[in-house]
């Protein structure tokens, strides 16, 4: 018996877990993908023009952008069985501290991207506190923010949309870099980031552990409180980065529309990529091809002229069809029609 | 003799994998306390639960006056004259006094409550419990106590002919259980019958009639109260007739060198309403059992000392050092290590890896700055799957699949890798099968040998005998009695367990 389990030791699973809750949000997007290369012409056409990449595929990466950023945040807050709510306000807020900053194009960008991401970060540490210290459920923590965050946007811009002019803002947004939109540059930075502490350090397994079971996590001497204070604090500044980037885009301010309704996308996207809303084991390259995915709905709709208002309707029957296909229950309900034929 | 209430006869129940009760005879009288007594696993809960109509019964009778009754619902037995007070009141805090006791079925008309009425039936149905309090008060703004006076009253409320109390007093200080006491003698005086279900000896003596024991699903016995003395009712309640125990398992010889200084010393350290200031003695190399029944405070005690419950009196000096326990972390910190008892919620983190629960708790101590490597914790891993004998295809493997002694060893590995000094086990081998249950036992004695301190707790007697050198017994929360070397047997724990505290 010992013997048999020794040589079972080192073999190790055919494909690791992470890799194998890929397969499903990966099979959708190309599923969309091929539909594309079919039915919408010049949907790959990618054009290189003055040195710089144009085309369809590449407006996906820079409009994802923004739910990217969000959903690196909402993966980790998602693991520990939270959630964030409020990070389409944080954006605003982001925003809004930003172009008032940069309404004198001589003035410093550092000092503006700097206030706005700190600012951001304050909103998280908040829900932060919500959650860990008060132990506040998480939707209701951050839906305080979620509500209030806009008023503050509103507050800081006196209720106006300032506009602005200044080059180094304007860059974050609509900037190029290696052929390719700026705001791809920040998106990269940012998921190597997140990878690399995740896996560098021993955060990942924290957040795990805590979102799996946070009680027998405390009593294995992890704090559960401080990984929960950490994940949101991590939330505010992905949002505070998505909120410049959005704020460059139309080189304005809109504290009303600014993000609005970016966080369910961003959950979307989060649980579309296989981390479950229960918490635990968390994905970041799913989330990555979860906001992809539907980044590239949208885009596809919008170029087959399909009105915007009914957009949301599609998006809902991609995401149950992902979800439904990822259920271990759903598969075997589908299978046994055709495991009957076969026998 | 008084009339009959209630007889089951030959109820059995089965669940997927457990008969839960078999073939199990128990009956009320009207007019009577009787306690229903039995350790984890006896049947106490299942059978009451078939009573009310929680479960439906595979087998078997009820009468309830002489007529055959078949609760399908809780509701059904209150019909018929079967009303339940559970251990947490099940009652709803923001409601006054008066509607939780007439919540489902106010007096009124065509939907319209008759408010006066309502709160007329309250003020009634309290009195009969002696209680005038003010019942438009809302029910959370009263002592848990009172709370479980409004539950009784609110079970009395539906003309109850049989009464289950189910462990109502483990909440409740001294005053307040004897308060509860003197409401179920007058209840029993009116007529009723009253099911009494609790984990202390004391105060089966000190209120009931008559105690039925049920073992492992089956019945033990039902006993007049006054002739079953104490020693009995425990050795009932553990399965262990006193001849059978006489003839004995050597215990392990004790350590060379008498006494040293201990690695613990725990002093007066205690907890309102959960441990009474205990002291003990824990030392390196020397395996300390906690004995005692269920709720005798073996897992609070272990609690204390982890720093999972926070200590409002007394002291620990760990290592020559006084210390208070702030937490889980300081007492990994202090080198402290603790398996609890529930593995499922407390224990293992289902869905991670073999590997990453193995290493969790030493990653902790370690921070989150520095990650132990990957090859390393492959290596550490592998190291324990193998010296545990740790059944799993690969270490990458979810621990929530494996069986539960399996999960079991995973704990022990993952404590063992912070390499602990005291190593805390709350019932390290309840719900595996025999072999790992071996394993373990030849694990925490080798540990011990290499110098460790154990604190081993178990409610199984022949374990705590072959493992422990000392046995330190507690009954009712409180520490009565310490035995070590060749004093432990089955018998002496018992005895210990049995005897009254006016003898002691």
């Amino acid at each position: 018996m010992k013997a048999e389990y020794a040589t079972l030791i080192n073999r190790k699973p055919a494909l690791p877990e992470g890799l194998a809750k890929l397969v499903w949000p990966v099979a959708a997007l190309t599923l969309l993908l091929v539909f594309n290369a079919i039915f919408t012409p010049g949907f790959f056409r990618v054009e290189f023009r003055d040195g710089y990449l144009y085309g369809s595929l590449i407006d996906i990466l820079n409009h994802g952008s923004k739910v990217m950023l969000l959903a690196l945040g909402m993966t980790l807050v998602i693991a520990t069985g939270g959630v964030d709510l409020s990070v389409g306000a944080v954006m605003a807020v982001s925003g809004a501290i930003a172009v008032e900053m940069v309404q004198d194009p001589t003035a410093s960008l550092a000092a503006a991207v700097a206030a706005a991401l700190s600012v951001s970060v304050l909103a998280g540490a908040w829900n932060g506190a919500l959650v860990s210290l008060l132990r506040i459920q998480p939707i209701i923590a951050t839906l305080i923010l979620m509500v209030a965050g806009r008023g503050v946007a509103q507050l800081i811009t006196k209720g106006f949309i300032p506009i602005t002019q200044h080059e180094g803002f304007t860059f974050i947004g609509n900037g190029k870099f290696l052929a390719l939109p700026f705001p791809v540059t920040i998106v990269a930075i940012m998921v190597l980031l997140t990878w690399a502490a995740t896996r560098k350090t021993a955060i990942g397994l924290f957040i795990e552990s805590v979102g799996d079971n946070e009680k027998a996590s405390h009593f294995a001497g992890i704090n559960a409180r401080t990984v929960k204070f950490v994940v949101y604090t991590f939330s505010g500044f992905c949002a505070g980065l998505a909120g410049l980037v959005a704020a460059s885009n139309i080189k304005a301010a809109d504290s009303n529309n600014a993000g609005l309704f970016l966080e369910l996308d961003a959950i979307i996207a989060v649980v579309v990529g296989g981390t479950a809303l229960t918490g635990g084991r968390f994905n970041l390259p799913g989330a990555i091809i979860g906001s992809l995915l539907i980044q590239t709905l949208t885009t596809t709709l919008y170029m087959r002229n399909v009105n915007p208002f009914v957009i949301p309707v599609y998006k809902a029957v991609v995401v149950l069809a992902v979800c439904l296909i990822q259920s271990p229950v759903f598969r075997a309900q589908l299978a046994a029609p055709f495991r009957r034929a076969a026998a | 003799m008084s009339e009959t209430l209630l007889q089951m006869r030959g109820i059995s129940k089965t669940f997927p994998g457990v008969r839960a009760l078999d073939e199990v005879d128990f009956e009320v009288r009207k007019g009577e306390v009787h306690a229903l007594m039995g350790e984890n696993g006896a049947g106490k809960s299942t059978l009451i639960k078939v009573l009310t109509g929680v479960h439906r019964r595979d087998s078997g009778t009820v009468l309830l006056e002489g007529r055959e009754i078949d609760p399908r619902s809780p509701r059904q037995a209150e019909e018929v004259g079967i009303s339940t007070v559970y251990q947490e009141v099940n009652l709803i805090p923001h409601l006054s006094v008066a509607e939780n006791i007439c919540l489902g079925r106010e007096p009124g008309f065509c939907g319209m409550i008759n408010w006066r009425g309502v709160n007329r039936r309250a003020r009634k149905a309290l009195a009969r419990l002696d209680l005038d309090i003010d019942v438009s008060q809302e029910l959370s703004s009263c002592s848990i106590a009172i709370q479980q006076m409004v539950a009784i009253a609110r079970a009395l409320d539906v003309s109850a002919k049989l009464l289950i109390l189910d462990e109502p007093t483990s909440s409740l200080d001294a005053r307040e259980v004897e308060e509860l006491f003197e409401v179920m003698r007058k209840l029993r005086d009116q007529g009723l019958g009253i099911v009494f279900v609790t984990h202390f000896l004391d105060q089966v003596y000190a209120v009931s009639d008559r105690i039925t024991v049920l073992r492992d699903g089956r019945l033990v016995g039902t006993y007049e109260a006054w002739k079953l003395s104490r020693l009995d009712l425990v050795g009932r309640m553990l399965g262990k007739e006193l001849a059978e125990t006489a003839q004995q398992h050597a215990p392990p010889p004790e350590v060379a060198g008498g006494r040293r200084q201990a690695l613990v010393q725990v002093r007066q350290l205690g907890r309102r309403g959960s441990v009474e200031p205990v002291d003990m003695d824990i030392e390196a190399g020397q395996t300390v059992g906690l004995a005692g029944l269920l709720g005798s405070g073996r897992t609070e005690t272990a609690r204390l000392l982890f720093g999972i419950d926070r200590a409002d009196s007394g002291h620990m000096v760990v290592g020559g050092r006084q210390t208070r326990m702030s937490g889980p972390r300081q007492a990994i910190r202090s080198g402290f290590a603790f398996t609890s008892e529930n593995r499922k919620t407390e224990g293992i983190i289902p869905h991670l890896s073999v590997r990453e629960n193995i290493i969790l708790a030493m990653q902790g101590v370690r921070g989150v700055w520095s990650q132990i490597p990957r090859a390393e914790q492959q290596r550490i891993a592998d190291q324990f799957i193998e010296a545990l004998n740790i059944k799993t295809p690969h270490a990458e493997q979810a621990v929530g699949n494996l069986s539960g002694g399996n999960q079991q060893k995973v704990l022990l590995a993952r404590w063992l890798a912070t390499k602990p000094q005291l190593l805390i086990l709350d019932e390290p081998t309840r719900g595996i099968d025999v072999g790992a249950k071996a394993e373990i036992e030849k694990l925490v004695n080798s540990l011990r040998e290499q110098g460790m301190a154990v604190l081993f707790i178990s409610s199984e007697l022949e374990e705590m005998v072959r493992t422990c050198q000392r046995v330190i017994v507690l009954r009712d929360r409180v520490k009565i009695g310490e035995l070590e070397g060749a004093q432990i047997t089955e018998q002496s724990i018992m005895q210990t367990i049995a005897r009254a505290t006016d003898e002691g």
